[in-house]
């Protein structure tokens, strides 16, 4: 369907605001003999604003999977029902989001996949809730997110106590290996819930392990400058760097501590901005090799993340995980609406919430669901070698051989 | 006494919407409407009746969001209590930011550019201390009972900032009418020309960001219970303090109906450019910031400017 | 923990990072004092200035600081133009409708690098991006060496140019008494175009020698809104050489404060400081007591 389609139906839908709400009724009716009529799905991204790349990101890859999946014949069950993209903006606000939930609500939509940034998906996820609509969680890695007993939210793919959890674990059986060189470790982190977050999960497991914390280094969104924290670095001298933190502030810090010759025996991210990041690799690719992150990734030796992947590059994309979790979140609930043959929203919640879905390129085995978070949802351990991104651990899935330490 | 009427008759029809209006999407609107009326009214007494132009209002907005969220997640105070509490608190901050500023004779843009740095001061504050969950903000806590001041469907929470709202009007109206407001205009029009007429200008000053800052307040506690979530960014971040100034400007400085009009106008404009222009990025924001400065260039009283050439001076 | 070998490499960081907050400054000051405009658009307008040195370097292959002939007369001219049809007609000489015109402004530039190029970041790489300059012990990055020294050259060439052209007679003139030099005849709507215009110059340099340090995308400028009017009161509104000082005296504050109290938490200097200023000595280090 067109944009001007879209947004024709979009405007009368919300010109019919009254009259539909009465009824009370969503989705149109089927004609008999005629096409059938299309499912709604909300796609809330913050596309405007701070986060906008990322956003924009994800919604490329949620439409993707819309695209394909009307041309592979839509909702079999519902006679070929095709999805109909309904796009918001959450322009990287909160209330934003909340206003168009409101909107989606009265377009009729059964779901919404959304939106991306933990603050805006708290949010959405309870706007949602007040009308039923289930919520599939693209990105958002709060914790808290599924910790509030809302019936129809949905997360794909993992928290980040789980990813911080399985980080540490990693960075120990990776020392392990090694024989043990790796004593101390700092940890450079935003200031904001993500960073914070993982920081103080690490701070109190490492010791335990038998890592010595150095430091913890809290800095700002956005800092312009890291030659403090590179010196500090310099001074205490860790064996590990643990940063927690977005891609520009990563792609400083990185740049700094080459410019300083900071060379520690790993720099070991979790969730790293822009460690796990095609573009990061590209355009600095002197810096970005031997890094080794905590990440989102697709499980490498599926043959369908691989032709997923040339295909967006194709598309002139980088192949992030905001495309493909929101790719793949898409897909579970064309599944789940394919099960339940219908597109009512208490419908759809009973499909997902007993969703066994297994048809998805994630290390994530079939999906289960436990207070809307997929039990299986993890995170690989990546490195950069010679210029691509390798998945090292878990050895399941590994496609090369961790290096550690780096030797620059 | 027309004011008053008019006052008293648009809140009883905004009363009464929710028993024929049905639609989540208008409700919002309207409710997302009044938030913004209520910032602008409590930025418009200090700014259009008091003539001081705080840029730092989200201080004051922050402080109530914080106090209201940190005494539930911490204590489990009532959300109810915690409104008065989170004014209260709004209001201190208000009295400690004006009786420094007054008190060193702070006027015009240094007055502006010291409130803006309270707030970056306030936010980089909660990015730090424990008590406010620092970077990771605070969740409060999902309640559907209309006891604890969250409510199943939309009307309740119109009927709480439709009355947060109709103080401001009333507050408002009162200043149009009273010596305190009088006084208050007077040092806004000249403050050494009221000086020299025996008005107590700091301690009138000081009054109005007391009463400024404890509405801004009430306005960050309903925040947290609408949208439930907080961190330093939304509380004392730049976004909320233009939010505030944006509707009186637009709407008419110093005016009972000033903050309405300008919030409503931009709402609109807001809608209707997402709406024409919703999937290009940007695009319906770059045309919101154009009639931005079309308005200030063709309209510079504001809209209220408008009725003000049409209405005669009333007393 | 501030034991000399990290102080004083710090203490270098901070001058040279202070020097690069100094140019940007030094285009709002001059704005500032004459025009009395709280520029809101500051940021914004440097967003720009650093695209524009993004594309020259990416699309002709021009190096940032070759570029400077270029952006340097570019912003100017753009801020002439923006004084003269946009922010001047819609001021009505009222302070409120400056803040609403800048603010729209910074609505439209944020949003139109959004929409035209994306909301990625970018880099440029330069053979010197990773090079040192060895002070003492201390490795501090060239880039920023090569800004300390060009916020004195532009420092020196604006303090020059106030003082001894007839358009910085001017620019004085206006910026002391409006009504005055009208009445002497000096075209008042001109001068301030001038200023606006050489203000943007100043960003337009201070782009040249910020992108090989840094990055851009459509909300850098946010970074440095704050920071720039903090230097502009610091230094007193319209003096150039108390605008450079405060540069140098933020940018050191900022380093010593986050290796003291933490990078998040040290920021809070720069604040406190501002505060105090406009309490104590709200004219500034140069201003004069009005």
């Amino acid at each position: 369907m067109s944009i001007q389609q879209r947004r024709r139906n979009f405007l009368r839908q919300s010109a019919g605001l009254s009259a539909a709400a009465a009824a009370g009724t969503f989705g149109f009716q089927s004609i008999a003999g005629a096409q059938a009529a299309p499912v709604k799905v909300g796609v809330l991204h913050p596309v405007t604003g701070f986060v906008a790349y990322s956003g924009q990101l994800c919604r490329f890859g949620a439409q993707l999977a819309i695209d394909e999946i009307n041309a592979a014949g839509g909702i079999k069950s519902m006679g070929g029902a095709k999805l109909e993209a309904v796009l918001g903006d959450a322009q990287s606000k909160p209330e934003v989001g909340v206003s168009e939930v409101e909107k989606m609500n009265e377009a009729g939509v059964s779901a919404i996949v959304g939106s991306y940034a933990s603050a805006i998906c708290l949010a959405t996820t309870q706007a949602a809730a007040k009308y039923n609509i289930p919520h599939l969680v693209d990105v958002g890695v709060a914790d808290q997110i599924v910790e509030r007993g809302l019936k129809n939210t949905f997360r794909f793919g993992p928290g980040y106590k789980v990813i911080t959890e399985a980080a540490i674990n990693d960075l120990h059986i990776m020392n392990t290996l090694a024989r043990k060189p790796a004593k101390t470790v700092m940890v450079v982190h935003e200031e904001s819930l993500f960073g914070t977050g993982t920081a103080n999960l690490l701070a109190s497991q490492l010791p335990g392990m038998g890592y010595q914390v150095l430091e913890v280094v809290k800095h700002a969104n956005p800092t312009r400058d890291f030659n403090n924290i590179v010196l500090r670095m310099k001074a205490l001298n860790p064996d590990i760097v643990i940063p927690a933190n977005y891609y520009n502030e990563y792609v400083l810090l990185v740049r700094t501590m080459k410019q300083q010759n900071v060379r520690p025996m790993a720099i070991y991210s979790v969730l790293g901005g822009a460690a796990s990041s095609f573009k990061f690799v590209k355009e600095f690719p002197d810096v970005a090799n031997g890094v080794i992150d905590c990440n989102h990734w697709y499980n490498p030796k599926d043959k369908r993340a691989i032709a997923l992947r040339r295909k967006v590059e194709k598309l002139k994309q980088f192949y992030t995980y905001e495309v493909y979790l929101n790719y793949q979140s898409v897909y579970l609930l064309a599944d789940a609406i394919e099960r339940a043959g219908s597109a009512k929203r208490e419908a759809v919640i009973d499909a997902l919430a007993s969703s066994t879905w297994d048809k998805h390129f994630m290390p994530y085995g079939p999906t289960r669901f436990v207070n809307g978070q997929n039990q299986g949802a993890q995170a690989l351990v990546l490195q950069v070698l010679k210029g691509d991104i390798r998945v090292v651990l878990p050895n399941t899935y590994a496609e090369s051989e961790l290096v550690f330490p780096w030797k620059a | 006494m027309k004011t008053l009427y008019a006052i008293l008759v648009l809140c009883g029809a905004v009363a009464l919407l929710p028993a024929f209006v049905s639609s989540g999407v208008v409700l919002n609107l309207v409710i997302m409407t009044l938030y913004a009326t209520l910032l602008g009214q409590a930025w418009n007494i200090l700014a259009g009746f008091g003539g001081q132009y705080s840029f730092g209002h989200a201080a004051f907005f922050g402080t109530g969001a914080y106090a209201s969220a940190a005494l539930q997640v911490h204590f489990g105070v009532n959300a109810w209590l915690c409104l008065p509490a989170a004014m209260a608190c709004g209001a201190a901050v208000g009295a400690l930011v004006g009786a420094l500023s007054f008190r060193y004779g702070l006027r015009g843009s240094y007055f502006a550019l010291v409130t803006l740095a309270f707030a970056e001061v306030f936010r980089i504050l909660a990015n730090s201390v424990k008590f406010t969950g620092g970077g990771v903000g605070l969740l409060v806590p999902l309640k559907s009972s209309a006891l604890d001041f969250q409510f199943q469907g939309k009307a309740g929470f119109l009927y709480v900032i439709l009355a947060l709202t109709l103080a401001g009007f009333l507050l408002s109206w009162w200043l149009k009418r009273s010596r305190y407001g009088a006084w208050l205009t007077a040092v806004r029009d000249n403050e050494d020309s009221a000086a020299a007429l025996g008005v107590d200008v700091f301690r009138v000053k000081l009054q109005a960001i007391v009463i400024s800052a404890g509405l801004m307040a009430a306005g960050g506690a309903f925040y947290v219970q609408y949208f439930h979530y907080i961190d330093p960014h939304i509380a004392y971040g730049p976004a909320v303090s233009v939010d505030a100034l944006l509707g009186p400007i637009v709407g008419g400085l110093g005016t009972v109906f000033g903050p309405l009009l300008g919030a409503a106008a931009l709402q609109l404009l807001g809608e209707l450019t997402r709406n024409l222009m919703g999937d290009a990025p940007g695009v319906s924001l770059m045309i919101y910031g154009a009639v931005l400065i079309a308005m200030v260039t063709f309209l510079p009283r504001g809209i209220g400017g408008v009725f003000w050439r049409l209405a005669p001076k009333a007393p | 923990m501030l034991e000399l070998s990290i102080l004083f490499p710090s203490l270098l960081n901070g001058l040279t990072t202070g020097a690069v907050y100094a140019l940007i400054a030094l285009g709002l000051t001059l704005i500032y004092g004459v025009l009395h405009i709280i520029n809101f658009a500051h940021g914004a307008l440097l967003m720009i200035a650093l695209y524009g040195v993004f594309f020259l370097n990416a699309k002709l292959g021009l190096d940032p600081y070759a570029a400077l002939p270029i952006m340097v007369p570019a912003m100017f001219a753009l801020g002439y133009a923006l004084q003269r049809f946009v922010i001047g007609p819609a001021s009505h000489g009222k302070d409120e409708n400056i803040l609403l015109a800048t603010l729209g402004l910074t609505l439209i530039l944020e949003n139109f690098a959004l929409y035209a190029w994306r909301s990625d970041t970018r880099a440029i790489e330069t053979p010197y991006t990773f090079s040192t300059v060895a002070i003492a012990g201390a490795m501090i990055s060239t880039p920023k060496v090569v800004a300390f020294f060009g916020a004195l050259a532009a420092t020196a060439i604006l303090l020059a140019f106030i003082t001894r052209s007839d358009l910085g007679r001017a620019i004085r003139a206006v910026a002391r008494e409006r009504q005055g030099a009208k009445l002497v005849g000096i075209d008042v709507e001109h001068v301030f175009a001038m200023s606006f215009g050489i203000g943007l110059a100043c960003l337009g340099a201070a782009a040249c020698f910020l992108l090989p340090a840094y990055y851009v995308n459509p909300q850098v400028g946010n970074g440095f809104v704050l920071i720039a009017f903090t230097i502009v009161v610091l230094g007193g509104m319209g003096s150039f050489a108390g605008a450079l000082l405060s540069g140098f005296i933020i940018g050191v504050v900022e380093s010593v404060g986050g290796l003291w109290l933490g990078e998040s938490l040290g920021q809070i200097g720069i604040f406190v400081i501002f505060i105090a200023i406009l309490l104590f000595r709200p004219q500034g280090i140069f201003g004069a007591r009005t």
